[in-house]
């Protein structure tokens, strides 16, 4: 992570990101919690499927559960995990709610959006997969920070 | 890349000496300009690669390589299953068996001149293509298991194409060994309305002319004519192959602990080839090739029924279907004797050259006819495998152009509309299904594909055949 990111990090206590990588495209979310972090980075990653997240409403809910050896495989195993709902639906997600255990190294709550059909707005692009490429998930002066690059 | 390192041992390879945990060298295919160009990662990445149990002779890089997961883009190495050799997730990548497949028409660029916009507004509607799209095909449970066992021969029999498109698909359209019980029911359920869908980023469909011949009998023996008209799709594996690669991290992660394989970096992750894990992930990586197979079958009949009903008269026929993201396991030649070797290629086309009887025997004075695909601005390649490759690079070659420019630089420098109107000015039609999708693929953000080429052909690892330039685009 560049000292780029960290500037970012600091100016807003909550929010996401997207950075450079040669072939793909890199997302970064932060928060004042993991779930936040967690959350934002979720966005990050919808973000590049339609021009404006935002105009994604939360209508419908689906619950999401995942775990995985540590935090880091708990973030790429939670941004793949919400890929496959969101393709299983025919979804593109825009609000999370979620609890991490970081003890099981676990999550568990639900994601909520709209279904493509009912989605007006130009499209994105199509996002493969989470990698753990550059994947990341630490501390830094209280905020959690966590990023991958995507495959798309 | 700092190439003080690498020592020239010809004019296009490269070679990193065995140092540290590497147990052979790493070879790296290309001109010294494109070398100097590439990311020092690749390097890191081929030592990793060149670190791992039962490696033979090299860990290799193509001219097209860049920094991957786990293996570097464009990275081939064979593994030996009796030297306790291993498969690994990332050397397969991802996007399992994505690949190219042409078809040529018997028909002239002049002779359509008038129709290729009416005729890619026809494609655009028959192909489903994009984020969010859906095939017209739906699978259920044990119809989908078909597709994992049968590849593109389940799509012939269910009416996609004729069994003579088969013999002009690597293993004849089916991937042998293939066991959907090792897919999990995740990556099922993501494909069911995915058979015969286009996809987005990278892939396309392309009408595309024959510029330039370089091998005329090469181009005779695969049906090429200056001028003439080709369709080519270039597609995977799509959500599939990519939940196989994303399940099998973390099973073969276990897998590489309990072995004591030690692993530098995540996606690296492997299991000895004759282990159950490493069986596993081989059996259901076959089922992700066969998806990619059936797939692009699906594709090339959708096309060919659109063409056929466009151009009365007009034929289609497959000239080859390749694959640059696979493992295959292959008999080879090392140092005089036939071994069984899992040759892995990250972003690499297979390349057989003459003489090799896995071809159909109209290609087998020719070689394997290759697929490099290029920018929607510039121009991709037909290439013939060479005998020399397979004593280079257990006959593997480049697969694109590779970028230069990463998608955000291309997003904040140019608009969607802007490129294809630029285009549009050279003479080439592109159809979007986002138009963030076709700024980031603009032309030049990818590099020289020319410089690319060149160094396969000069390598030895591939000889061209012909330029051919795009008349009409569709972006996923």
């Amino acid at each position: 992570m560049g000292a780029k990111a960290l500037v970012g990090v600091n100016e807003k206590r909550s929010g996401w990101e997207t950075f450079d990588h040669i072939a793909d495209i890199g997302i970064r979310g932060w928060g004042s919690d993991l779930s936040q972090a967690f959350s934002n980075g979720a966005m990050a990653m919808f973000s590049i499927m339609v021009e404006d997240l935002s105009r994604v409403k939360p209508e419908e809910s689906v619950d999401i559960e995942c775990d995985s050896f540590d935090l880091t495989g708990l973030f790429v195993a939670w941004l793949n995990t919400l890929l496959a709902q969101a393709d299983l639906h025919r979804m593109v997600f825009s609000r999370f709610q979620i609890e991490i255990d970081q003890e099981t190294i676990s999550l568990k709550g639900e994601a909520a959006g709209q279904i493509w059909s009912e989605i007006d707005q130009p499209r994105g692009i199509e996002v493969k997969g989470a990698t753990f490429s550059q994947a990341d998930v630490r501390q830094i002066d209280g905020i959690w920070m966590v990023q991958c690059i995507l495959d798309v | 890349m700092d190439i003080r390192r690498l020592k020239r041992i010809s004019e296009s390879c490269w070679e990193l000496p065995p140092s540290g945990a590497m147990r052979v060298p790493a070879y790296i295919f290309a001109c010294r300009e494109l070398l100097q160009e590439m990311d020092d990662k690749v390097v890191e990445q081929l030592s990793n690669v060149a670190s791992l149990p039962g490696i033979v002779k090299g860990a290799m890089a193509m001219p097209d390589a860049h920094w991957g997961y786990g293996f570097p883009i464009g990275g081939v190495a064979a593994f030996d299953p009796l030297e306790g050799g291993v498969i690994s997730v990332g050397g397969v990548g991802y996007d399992i068996s994505c690949g190219v497949r042409s078809l040529v028409l018997n028909i002239s660029r002049d002779e359509i001149e008038g129709q290729i916009s009416a005729l890619i507004d026809a494609l655009f509607r028959a192909i489903p293509a994009g984020v969010g799209s859906e095939g017209a095909i739906r699978l259920n449970r044990d119809e989908l298991d078909q597709v994992l066992i049968h590849g593109a021969r389940w799509a012939v029999e269910k009416g996609y194409g004729t069994k003579e498109d088969l013999r002009f698909i690597e293993e004849n359209g089916c991937m042998p060994g293939a066991d959907p019980e090792k897919v999990s029911i995740v990556a099922k359920d993501r494909q069911y309305r995915q058979v015969g869908t286009l996809g987005s980023g990278n892939h396309y469909l392309e009408i595309q002319y024959v510029e330039t011949l370089f091998d005329r009998e090469a181009a005779r023996a695969y049906g090429l004519e200056q001028d003439g008209v080709l369709i080519s799709i270039h597609c995977g594996s799509r959500a599939l192959g990519h939940q196989i690669g994303t399940d099998y991290i973390q099973i073969l992660g276990k897998a590489a602990r309990r072995y004591n394989i030690p692993i530098r970096e995540r996606e690296l992750v492997c299991a000895p080839i004759e282990s159950p894990e490493g069986r596993d992930y081989f059996a259901a990586m076959a089922c992700g090739i066969n998806c990619a197979l059936a797939n692009r079958q699906v594709l090339g009949a959708l096309v060919r029924d659109v063409v056929e009903s466009f151009l009365p008269g007009v034929s289609c026929r497959l000239i080859y279907d390749v694959s640059h993201n696979t493992c295959k396991p292959e008999i080879h030649s090392v140092g005089g004797r036939e071994r069984l070797l899992y040759v892995h290629r990250k972003g690499a086309t297979r390349a057989f050259g003459p003489g090799r009887r896995d071809l159909p025997h109209e290609y087998v004075e020719a070689g394997q006819p290759l697929f490099i695909g290029g920018t929607m601005g510039t121009c991709s390649y037909i290439l013939a495998g060479n005998q020399e490759g397979e004593r280079l690079a257990w006959a593997s070659a480049c697969h694109g152009a590779g970028r230069s420019m990463s998608r955000r630089a291309a997003l904040s420098k140019w608009k969607g509309k802007r490129v294809i109107g630029d285009l549009k000015g050279k003479g080439i039609i592109v159809k979007a299904a986002s138009m963030r999708g076709a700024a980031e693929e603009a032309p030049e953000a990818y590099k020289d594909i020319e410089a690319v080429v060149e160094s396969t052909h000069k390598a030895g690892l591939a000889r061209k055949v012909a330029r051919v330039r795009p008349l009409a685009v569709i972006k996923g």
